[in-house]
């Protein structure tokens, strides 16, 4: 029973979503193999090659690939299932975006976004926002089967590096053509896999205000999220969005300030490890999970938290 | 152009659900149900897009029961111009709900289909994705900005990183994410009219497709409670804590 998982990388680094992934895909069974999809990317194969539990890479390396678009990657997925009975991926954007295309091409459904596997046919998911968990048995031989990351750890490196075979592109179907991406570039670490989160929610009342946060992120080498709110407004992109419909975070530490604790953004964070919530209204819903509240307005508790911060680093 | 919008109900996105530990189910006794959030930013979208002129007809779908015509004649009364229901007990896994939709596509050419991104109910995130695999055509997930350009539909998506621009060429299925749009009250003018407008019924069997679910809900649980309220009375005490008895700074 041998386990094929989509790596997800920007054609120069390999993300880390992908050895979460890969250590799922352990636990489900074996042998594992990691295909690598996109344009001069050797170097993400390179990488891969030497993670724990990784049997063999494959490198589909061609111009058509450089955007990992669904309908282009789909198509060479499809043709490479036929000798595999699971494809995995990280829940990212990306691996949501493209793996149920490939799955009703197979004619199975997804378990999405699994965060513990029982048996290589029994798997459990989070449903509502999280607010239940249910435990999902296929009928299926062959599974489509998405990660959340934050639920797996991540694979190490190994002593030994596998094969890397490099597998020829697929026709291109054409269906859509990439425009532009706007990605944007932060010195800070990715939301997903840093260690300590610093939000912020709509009680910062400006774009400009989230300043106070990063100045706390960045004594605390962390990474800044926000609510849907937040981004809404826009104070902050999007991708900085939090929750049920945002990214779904894990760190050691979670900073919620100005945030009320909506379910959809609880469904994004409550599996932090501590939790700190900085609000003003002791009836805020996010004092219910938080280990540290404290009841302040948050111009004023946030500048002292960074001022004491920068004397701890003295 | 015509297009298709998928309409899911699914219980409210205010209401804190609970499981029944009887039933192995979440308890959807007396609970409010709504048209799931992201659908109804796809409604909008569709009505948005007539009202520029660039389309004829808005067809709403939904698979569910009897009630789920709630869902549709809201839709409806937001603008759409006709509803179908697909009458099923329960709503179907995507799979399902795909081939179905496939179904009415390729009997009816619809040029656009929007779909929510996501239901919020199973979170699945799959259904879009799926149909425009069995309609091998293009698709644009987590759409936050939806423009036509000649016979082609230029998009703006929400992904990891940031935004991504795609043109796709038609017939396309599109996901609607939460920044496409803000959803419209419908009017007391307009929900009386849409009293008016008609709603199909169809059985699954019509459309000749294989209802048998492939996944089987074997326990649904509620998650480990976790145990919060802890105060700190100042920041001081906050680092104190965070240094010396969580031991995460
Ligand atoms: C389909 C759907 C999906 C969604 N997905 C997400 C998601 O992924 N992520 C997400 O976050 N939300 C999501 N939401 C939105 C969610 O329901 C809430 O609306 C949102 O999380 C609220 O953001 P907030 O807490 O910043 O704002 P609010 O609820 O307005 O809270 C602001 C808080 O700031 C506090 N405050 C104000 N001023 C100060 C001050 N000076 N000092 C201290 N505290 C102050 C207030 O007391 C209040 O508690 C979704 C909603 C829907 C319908
Ligand atoms: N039973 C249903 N009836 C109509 N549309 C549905 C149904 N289930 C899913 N959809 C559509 O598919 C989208 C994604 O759903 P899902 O894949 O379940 O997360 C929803 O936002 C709806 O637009």
């Amino acid at each position: 029973m041998s386990v094929l998982v989509l790596a997800e990388h920007n054609n120069d680094k390999l993300n880390e979503a992908t050895r979460k992934a890969i250590t799922a895909a352990c636990l489900i069974s074996k042998p594992v193999h990691v295909i690598v999809v996109g344009s001069e990317c050797e170097n993400v194969a390179k990488v891969t090659s030497g993670i724990s539990g990784v049997d063999k890479v494959m490198l589909a390396d061609d111009p058509i690939y450089k955007n990992m678009l669904s309908e282009t990657t789909s198509e060479l997925l499809l043709d490479l299932i036929k000798d595999y009975d699971f494809l995995v991926a990280a829940a990212s954007t990306n691996g949501k975006n493209i793996l149920p295309r490939v799955a009703a091409s197979i004619d199975v459904s997804q378990i999405s976004e699994i965060i513990s596997v029982i048996d290589d046919k029994t798997f459990q998911r989070p449903i509502y926002a999280g607010n239940a968990i249910a435990t999902i048995e296929t009928k299926t031989e062959k599974n489509v089967i998405t990660i959340r990351t934050t639920a797996f750890e991540t694979a190490p490196e190994s002593d030994k590096k596998a094969e890397i075979e490099r597998i020829n592109p697929k026709t291109n179907p054409q269906l859509s053509v990439f425009i532009e991406e706007k990605v944007s570039s932060s010195e800070r670490p990715e939301l997903t896999s840093a260690g300590i989160i610093v939000s912020g929610g709509r009680g910062m009342q400006s774009g400009d205000n989230f300043k106070l946060l990063e100045s706390v992120a960045d004594k605390l080498g962390a990474a800044v999220g926000a609510s849907r709110a937040a981004v809404d407004a826009g104070f902050v992109p999007n991708e900085y969005q939090v929750g049920q419909t945002g990214k779904v975070v894990a760190p050691e530490l979670y900073i919620a300030v100005g945030i009320s604790g909506a379910i959809q953004h609880l469904a994004g964070m409550k599996d932090s490890k501590v939790i700190v919530a900085i609000n003003k209204d002791e009836e805020a819903p996010i004092f219910e999970v938080a280990d540290y509240g404290l009841i302040a307005d948050l111009f004023e508790a946030v500048p002292e938290f960074d001022k004491e911060l920068e004397k701890l680093q003295k | 152009m015509k297009i298709l919008v998928p309409v899911k109900r699914v219980v409210d996105y205010n209401v804190k659900i609970r499981v029944d530990k009887d039933t192995n189910s979440v308890d959807l006794n007396n609970i409010k149900m709504s048209m799931n959030p992201f659908d109804e930013i796809a409604v909008e979208e569709a009505i948005r897009i007539k009202e520029k002129g660039q389309c004829d007809e808005i067809v709403v779908v939904s698979l569910g029961p009897e009630q789920s015509k709630e869902t549709i004649r809201n839709a409806l009364a937001m603008g759409a111009d006709r509803g179908i229901l697909i009458k099923t007990e329960h709503s179907p896994e995507p799979l399902i709900v795909a081939k179905a939709l496939a179904k009415l596509v390729q009997q009816d050419n619809y040029d656009l289909i929007i779909l929510g991104k996501q239901s919020i109910d199973d979170d699945c995130n799959q259904t879009g994705q799926m149909l425009s695999a069995l309609l091998n055509c293009s698709v644009g997930t987590y759409a936050s900005k939806i423009d036509f350009d000649n016979d082609s539909i230029i998009i703006t998506r929400e992904i990891d990183g940031g935004l991504q621009t795609l043109k796709l060429s038609k017939p396309s299925v599109v996901t609607a994410d939460l920044r496409l749009n803000v959803p419209r009250y419908a009017s007391l003018p307009n929900i009386m009219k849409a009293k008016q407008k008609t709603i199909d019924e169809l059985d699954p069997q019509d459309l000749g497709i294989d209802m048998n679910p492939k996944l089987v809900i074997k326990k649904v649980e509620e998650p480990p409670k976790r145990i919060g309220g802890g105060k700190v009375e100042s920041i001081e005490e906050l680092i104190d804590k965070l240094k010396n008895e969580a031991g995460v700074i």
